[in-house]
């Protein structure tokens, strides 16, 4: 390892899509600690130990936010009973970086029972946040009971139907899907007929030189539909994404972070900032998974995420909570 | 790769020993009836049994054993419809008609279950 100057993986998606040795190499740094900045199409990866060789300036871009995920205010089991203090610690971490970001992403599942008082205090630790502006997308559980209406009336009273929506910064349209609603028995997530009209037409006015970042709550590509990690008519929502040059789509809801790189589309998944959840797969159902208290914030995380102007590309950046507590660590990282 | 592999190893052993103790004390604390009722227990994502034949005029209950919320809602979404379900809560039916009711978790639709009224 001495001899190499840097540990990164190269490789060109725009030509064959993923590297697969590359891809798992990146999915096993996840949850520890994984800088991927991708610039004209190629993926870099590097690992936390190397942060500190890297170069701030070659980092920047134009337009820098944060995504956090699944909060699940309420959440009492063993799995993570301090829940307020692991999300104060994933805003602390958003705070910190060196580049701010210019807002948040909070990608769904920011209660555990939709109850008032659980919504109150995200809103309240949120308000905590340098970056003062918050977008939001449901989970399953901000809808229990009502259909979302108590979402909608709290987050989303000027969005469309059950609360999508799209939004310009700097350069990139960014659409907010709801995929969490009307969910048939024995069905995935969904995004439903209206959405999809609606996103057609959002779309349809966009140069195909625009890039777009898609976020919602169920991840919009097949992960493990075993476990209903996918959306059942996503590939239409995709279909209408295809002619754009650089697509991001964000995620939450599955707790672990996992990329992948499909043609133009960079598919992510979030950390959770509340309890880690099991691979796919690996155990008998995506309950909470119970890891020892030492390794817990090393598996809950936030993602910062950057647009350079002209690279036509994301820099996506995961980092997990160990990394915020540390005081070794702080100073030393480089976005 | 070392440590990862090891670590795989520590969180299976974890989930393995929960999934024991908690099968272990849902057995010894599981009332199969209640008042001449049937109860559902739902446990690691899924109803169990999952076909319940019981008697014209019988209270099912549900009960949820897992750490996260779930909801009891009929097919047709209108003929029953529990609120959220966290660790403990119950909900209860009473089937007054013969017939197959399907229902399932509204917030996650892959749990589905059958209650047949004879």
């Amino acid at each position: 390892m001495k001899g190499k100057k840097r540990d990164e993986l190269l490789f060109d998606h725009n030509q064959d899509g993923v590297d697969r040795r590359g891809f798992l190499k990146c999915m096993a740094w996840a949850g520890t600690g994984t800088l991927c900045v991708m610039k004209g199409g190629v993926l870099n990866s590097y690992s936390l130990s190397r942060w500190a060789e890297l170069d701030p300036a070659e980092m920047k871009g134009e337009l820098s936010f944060a995504q956090i995920s699944d909060s699940h205010m309420g959440f009492n089991k063993p799995a993570n009973t301090d829940v307020v203090g692991t999300l104060q610690a994933a805003v602390e971490k958003v705070n910190a970086l060196k580049i701010s970001p210019e807002f948040l992403l909070h990608t769904g599942d920011i209660s555990h029972l939709a109850k008032p008082e659980e919504f109150d205090t995200v809103d309240q630790i949120l308000r905590g946040a340098a970056a003062k502006q918050v977008f939001f997308v449901p989970g399953e559980h901000d809808v229990i009971g009502d259909d979302g209406k108590q979402y909608l009336d709290r987050y989303a009273k000027t969005a469309n139907g059950s609360g999508w929506y799209s939004f310009d910064s700097k350069g990139v349209h960014f659409v907010g899907l709801v995929n969490v609603l009307n969910l048939k028995a024995g069905g995935l997530g969904s995004l439903g007929q209206d959405q999809l009209e609606w996103l057609e037409k959002d779309l349809k006015g966009l140069t195909a030189s625009t890039p777009v970042v898609v976020f919602a709550h169920i991840p919009l590509w097949s992960i493990y539909p075993q476990w209903g990690w996918g959306t059942e008519d996503s590939a239409q929502a995709l279909g209408y994404l295809k002619r754009f040059g650089s697509v991001t789509v964000l995620n939450g809801h599955i707790h672990q972070t996992m990329q992948k790189v499909e043609g133009n589309v960079t598919f992510h998944t979030a950390a959770s900032t509340a309890f880690p959840q099991p691979h796919p797969g690996a155990a008998d159902s995506p309950g909470p998974m119970k890891v020892p208290a030492e390794q817990l914030r090393g598996l809950l995380g936030i993602t910062s995420v950057k647009f350079k102007r002209g690279k036509h590309a994301l820099a996506i950046v995961d980092s997990n909570l160990t990394d915020a507590m540390s005081s070794e660590m702080q100073g030393t990282q480089s976005y | 790769m070392k440590s990862r592999v090891k670590w795989i190893g520590i969180t299976t052993a974890v989930i393995v020993g929960l999934a024991l103790s908690a099968g272990m004390t849902a057995g010894e604390a599981q009332p199969k009836t209640n008042e001449g009722g049937s109860q559902v227990k739902i446990d690691n994502f899924t109803f169990a049994p999952n076909t319940l034949t019981v008697p014209v005029g019988t209270t099912v209950q549900w009960v949820n054993r897992d750490d996260i919320p779930h909801t009891v809602v009929s097919e047709d979404k209108s003929t029953f419809k529990s609120k959220a379900l966290d660790t403990d809560d119950n909900f209860s039916y009473t089937f007054s008609k013969a017939g197959t009711y399907s229902y399932f978790c509204s917030i996650h639709p892959k749990m589905t279950g059958k209650v047949v009224v004879q």
